[in-house]
């Protein structure tokens, strides 16, 4: 009896151990920031057809522009598989490289969504313009800002791993960052489909 | 440079606050001076402030409550004063602007500042050491999480001598929450206490319910986990369920001040009922959160002063659970009379009504553990059978407010304010005294004086009674809440009973104050040195009292419900392993306190529109957290020969009791 | 009912005189709380569910208190006579009882909830032989405007009813949301701005009773009250006429200045009101242009000076 308790406690608090509580508890936040996006989502679906006689979504959006946007993030999801499965394979650099790719898309997706924004509010439909408009750069504003963290944890990931290597520490937080990302897409997903794509079918 | 914020912001001409504002400046000048005087600025910092002990923690919550308790209830003397003298022409002596801010904050307060810091202060102390774990999952956020909800009780603190304080009620209905009816930066500071606060309550809930699903002792399945535990769980789930939702709803109303959006305002397409919806959608659950812990104190203290098992505690944990769920579908409850149709109400109704059946069930089961047990009447089980006659009665009120054809004219009234305050004060503060008299010795190695104990518990109980029944008579008298004057004599004499019952309950807190204070002096006499003072049942009595920092030596192995108490039946307690081992602790981090003190910075600055200083402390906020993340050596190993010399003082003192 | 209960409920100055013997009458007795002592059908309805919900729930209420308070003296420690069973703590028996309990009350009173909740609709009209009395409310800060569409006559304050006869009110607010509600005669409704509710009351005897916001709505709630008076259809009708009577008009820039804020509010009477004033008054936030100083985005400037004002003098 004595025994089997005492290996618990050595085996409570390693690396391994650690490890799958972060995951766990990263998932359980994640699942709390996706009751956020909910509330998001159910107000801009109340407040969707309150234009107050501004302009509509489908005068303002543009789908090619926003399927570019979708397709950037897909695919940064597809290179931050890539960067896991170098992790898998313990290949620093490889990891390393995918980041960067990672980063550079998503990036890419960041200026895409300003542009949008900044050539929104340079035609008048500013944030102020309706609820409608309101309720729409607030939910894609959020996921916005979400993914802008995303990139500075990326960041921070590269350097940490250029700094300390692939250590137990640094596959925890891969493991998070990367239910992160396909976290973030999966919301991005849902706001193509009930920003967008709703208004031209 | 200061964006809104000017030397005018300080109410001069208020001489309530500046008087409280000296007392405060003169208090904190004494505190930090004597802290100086005897040298305990390192101990401070090190044991305390950047402690990620969870027993440390948890105590810290429960005097930020406590002190946060003495304005709350301050403001709430204020408000009986008012309205037992407003009455018939008179106008008081608090004028609308300065009495509409208090029973806004008072309302904050004892939601925020008050009753969640007492939950997350138990659940913190409590929870690791009754499923025999070292700390919680993530000792670092725990420390976070409670600076966070300090830092949001400073700034509520703060807009009383900076500013003012929203004046909209405690939930801020929009639009008189919005920019245009509400000018001032009063609802900013609600805006912001509550989600920097609510930040850290989200984050105590991820921690919580991965300690209680990953961190059990081995063999302690779900249905050996003791009731407190369970509804710690339930509790916890509540909080990772819900507080996103007040954190995006306050967002939008953020958003509405600050950013000229449209949510909730009367104008360009905004929906108010939105609002009204959405914050219930949190507040409901709400008020669970904060009493089912209480119901699983009581489970464990009824159960150990009775000498018996708890009766049902399958029941219980199916009890509790299905409050828990039951809790996301009555939130319209809090507003039938906006003009939903019949069927939503009915069904709003009846949902509300159903949840009183497990709550019954608990009843009946606190009831059934009594029953042909052997009671001994200590305090808390004083407060445990005060609870019980009060719930009853508060619960029945409740379930007729959930009746929509009674809510049409009980809706508003003090009626309802004395329902709430009736399961509020009668089941969560009544569970947290009788919790933190119970636990108090696991934590400080010595039990409270019962004298005062008792005092205060019949302060407390005789002062609600006077203070909240004739609210119910006054509200169906057709008075409703918030009124700052009245017209109609009939009511004054109500209220000034109900001033009397609150002087009463000052009585009692004062009592618990000296409760603190004689058992504190007389601590020697009360030595807890078995670590089992009330003749405990579950795991936290098998431990020394105080408990440790690592909780147990060898983290034990479960095989009943009542692991410590068959334990002590079948010889097994108390006997000392031969060797011990290394053990793996965190270490305590200043991180937690930096971000937090840069998110007040953050607040403030917010608050009153100073955006460069907003900017430097966001800065600070994330790059002390990104700095966090650069330390490779948050834990260390307690060498086995520390542990050994520490177990074995305690067993030479298990020896000398016996 | 005693003529004490309805000296209570008399205009302020016949009741102020009998302040002393009301005082005692209101502590002594629970039958003069207003909500017991209802003036219509509605109002009755409520009382009724009030005690009826009551009666069930007090049935096992009681015998839980008495049995807890029984059990805890019974089963202390120092009564050695007493059973004790240490290790007793499951029933089957015990645990169906103590589920089935609550669930037959709950079912009680789920049937009742559903039946009452809509009888009892605000929304319901009320069956009666007598034609509707139609009345448009609106929530100002802070005070109330009455409006008579089917008379053209408007009041601030003050509320004239006919006995026995069905009121249907329209509800709005102008900006910030109330409730109204009149205790004796029954259910309270939301009055929520760029909206429109309803509420069915009717009142069966004459008198004045009370009525306010129920709702806080800044910081002149609290005089955001008003007298109903209810009379014969006889002395109603002379009311509207005289009222028609006056010359003060309540068109939409009448309104605007109404509007503006004020604590206590004045009671005030209008003999011509703009027939869409209520209708407008509803829509008000929809076009964000056309209904000139009366559409939303002037408004909100406006409020922000409004209240800053109210809070100065407040403050003063």
């Amino acid at each position: 009896m004595t025994v089997t308790t005492v290996e618990h406690v050595a085996a409570h608090h390693d690396g391994h151990e650690a490890g799958s509580l972060t995951t766990v508890g990263f998932w359980i936040y994640l699942m709390s920031d996706c009751l956020i996006f909910a509330v998001l989502f159910a107000t801009f679906g109340v407040l969707a057809g309150n234009t107050a006689g501004g302009p509509g979504g489908r005068e303002l959006f543009e789908l090619p522009f926003v399927l570019g946007e979708t397709l950037l993030l897909l695919v940064s999801s597809f290179t931050f598989g890539a960067a896991m499965l170098n992790l898998h394979a313990g290949r620093r650099a490889g990891v390393i490289r995918w980041l960067m790719v990672t980063f550079v898309i998503g990036a890419a997706f960041i200026g895409m969504e300003v542009y949008e924004f900044a050539k929104l509010i340079h035609e008048g439909a500013t944030p102020g313009t309706s609820a409608f408009l309101s309720a729409y750069f607030t939910l894609v504003g959020t996921h916005g800002l979400h993914v802008a963290c995303g990139l500075l944890w990326i960041v921070v990931m590269v350097h940490q791993l250029l700094r300390f290597g692939l250590d137990d520490i640094a596959r925890r937080r891969l493991a998070c960052l990367s239910l992160f990302w396909h976290f973030l897409d999966l919301i991005w997903i849902c706001v193509f489909t009930f920003v967008y794509l709703r208004e031209f079918v | 440079m200061f964006g809104k914020l000017t030397l005018q912001a300080i109410p001069y001409h208020e001489p309530i606050i500046m008087g409280t504002l000296v007392v405060v400046l003169l208090g904190g000048a004494a505190l930090l001076g004597a802290i100086t005087y005897y040298g305990k600025w390192t101990y401070l910092w090190k044991e305390w402030l950047t402690s990620v002990d969870h027993k440390r923690i948890g105590v810290m919550y429960i005097i930020l409550a406590l002190v946060m308790l003495l304005r709350g209830f301050a403001d709430a003397l204020m408000m009986r004063a008012q309205q037992a003298i407003a009455a018939n022409g008179a106008e008081g002596y608090l004028p609308p602007h300065h009495y509409d801010q208090i029973f806004t904050a008072h309302g904050v307060i004892m939601i925020f500042f008050v009753a969640t810091p007492l939950i997350l202060g138990l659940m913190n102390v409590i929870v690791p050491l009754q499923i025999g774990a070292r700390d919680v999952a993530f000792p670092f956020v725990n420390s976070l999480s409670f600076w966070l909800s300090a830092v949001g009780a400073v700034l509520v603190m703060m807009s009383m001598f900076v500013g003012d304080f929203a004046a909209t009620g405690w939930v801020a209905y929009p639009p008189l929450s919005e920019l245009g009816y509400s000018p001032t930066v009063g609802v900013d500071y609600y805006i912001w206490s509550l989600q920097i606060s609510g930040l850290g309550t989200l984050l105590t809930g991820i921690n919580l319910v991965v300690t209680i699903l990953r961190m059990r002792a081995p063999g302690m399945t779900l249905m050996k986990m003791p009731v407190f535990t369970w509804t710690a769980l339930i509790t916890n789930i509540l909080i990772v369920a819900v507080f996103p939702v007040l954190t995006a709803t306050l967002a939008l109303l953020t958003a509405d001040r600050y950013l000229d959006m449209h949510f909730f305002t009367n104008e360009l397409g905004g929906n108010a009922m939105m609002y009204i919806n959405l914050i219930w959608v949190w507040g409901h659950p709400e008020v669970y959160i904060l009493i089912l812990p209480c119901f699983g104190a009581f489970s464990e203290i009824i159960a150990t002063f009775s000498g018996k098992p708890l009766f049902g505690y399958k029941s219980m944990v199916y009890a509790t659970s299905s409050i828990g769920l039951l809790s996301f579908f009555v939130w319209l409850h809090h507003f039938f009379t906006m003009g939903s149709g019949a069927n939503v109400n009915a069904f709003f109704g009846i949902m509300t009504s159903i949840i009183s059946i497990p709550t019954g069930v608990k009843l009946f089961n606190w009831l059934f553990t009594m029953y042909q047990g052997r009671i001994r009447y200590h305090s808390s089980t004083l407060w445990t059978i005060g609870f019980m006659v009060t719930f009853a009665i508060g619960g029945m009120t409740g379930v007729l407010l959930a009746v929509p054809g009674a809510d049409f004219v009980l809706h508003n009234s003090l009626f309802l304010v004395a329902h709430f305050h009736n399961v509020i004060i009668g089941g969560v503060l009544f569970g947290c005294l009788a919790a933190i008299t119970f636990w108090f010795p696991k934590v400080f190695g010595f039990t409270l004086n019962e004298f005062w104990g008792k005092v205060s518990f019949w302060c407390w109980l005789v002062g609600f009674y006077l203070a909240f029944m004739p609210l119910y008579v006054l509200g169906l008298d057709g008075m409703t809440r918030r009124m700052n004057h009245y017209q109609d004599p009939r009511w004054q004499p109500w209220l000034i009973v109900a001033l009397c019952g609150a002087l009463t309950i000052a009585a009692g807190i004062l009592a618990m104050f000296i409760q603190f204070y004689v058992s504190i002096r007389d601590r020697d006499a009360h030595r807890d040195t078995t670590g089992d003072p009330w003749n405990g049942r579950s795991l936290e009595w098998a431990t020394a009292s105080p408990a440790p920092f690592y909780n147990f030596a060898h983290v034990p192995a479960i095989t009943s419900l009542e692991q410590h108490w068959d334990d002590k039946r079948e010889g097994r307690a108390y006997v000392q392993p031969a060797d011990y081992e290394d053990i793996h602790m965190p270490k305590n981090t200043g991180a937690g306190f930096i971000v937090s003190m840069f998110g007040l910075v953050l607040c403030f600055a917010l608050v009153w529109h100073i955006w460069p200083l907003a900017i430097i402390s966001l800065i600070g906020v994330v790059g002390t957290f990104i700095a966090r993340t650069y330390d490779r050596h948050v834990d260390y190993y307690v060498p086995a020969a520390e542990v050994e010399r520490i177990e074995n003082a305690r067993y030479a003192q298990l020896t000398e009791v016996a | 009912m005693s003529d004490s209960t309805v000296a209570a409920l008399r205009p302020p100055h016949s009741r102020w005189r009998r302040v002393p013997a009301v005082l005692a009458l209101g502590l002594l007795s629970g039958c003069k709380m207003v909500l017991f002592d209802p003036r219509g059908d509605i109002g009755a309805q409520e009382k009724h569910l009030i005690l009826v919900s009551l009666g069930l729930m007090l049935a096992v209420v009681i015998p839980v208190i008495a049995l807890t308070l029984y059990f805890f003296w019974r089963y202390r420690e120092t009564n050695t006579e007493a059973t004790y069973s240490p290790d007793w703590a499951h029933s089957t028996r015990i645990e169906v009882v103590v589920w089935a309990i609550p669930c037959v009350i709950v079912a009680f009173l789920a049937v009742l909830i559903w039946r009452t909740t809509h009888s009892l609709d605000p929304y319901r009209p009320i069956e009666s032989t007598q034609a509707p009395v139609r009345v448009d409310v609106v929530a100002l800060n802070w005070k109330w405007l009455f409006i008579y569409p089917d008379y053209g006559i408007a009041t601030v304050n003050q509320l004239t009813l006919p006995v026995n006869t069905p009121v249907n009110f329209r509800l709005t607010a102008d900006s910030i949301m109330n409730s109204f509600f009149i205790p004796q005669l029954g259910s309270q409704v939301y009055a929520m701005a760029g909206m429109q509710t309803k509420l069915h009351l009717i009142s069966d005897h004459e008198g004045v009773y009370d009525g306010r916001s129920a709702a806080y709505s800044g910081s002149g709630f609290s005089d955001m009250h008003f007298k109903t008076t209810v009379t014969s259809r006889g002395a109603f009708d002379a009311w509207v006429t005289q009222v028609r009577a006056e010359q003060n008009m309540l068109d939409k820039p009448a309104y605007r200045t109404l509007a503006q804020p004020e604590t206590p509010g004045q009671p005030a009477i209008y003999a011509n009101v703009d027939p869409t004033l209520f209708d407008s008054v509803v829509n008000q936030y929809m076009q964000p242009t056309g209904l000139g100083d009366m559409c939303g985005p002037q408004a909100r400037p406006t409020a922000g000076a409004m209240s800053m004002q109210s809070m100065k003098a407040s403050a003063e």
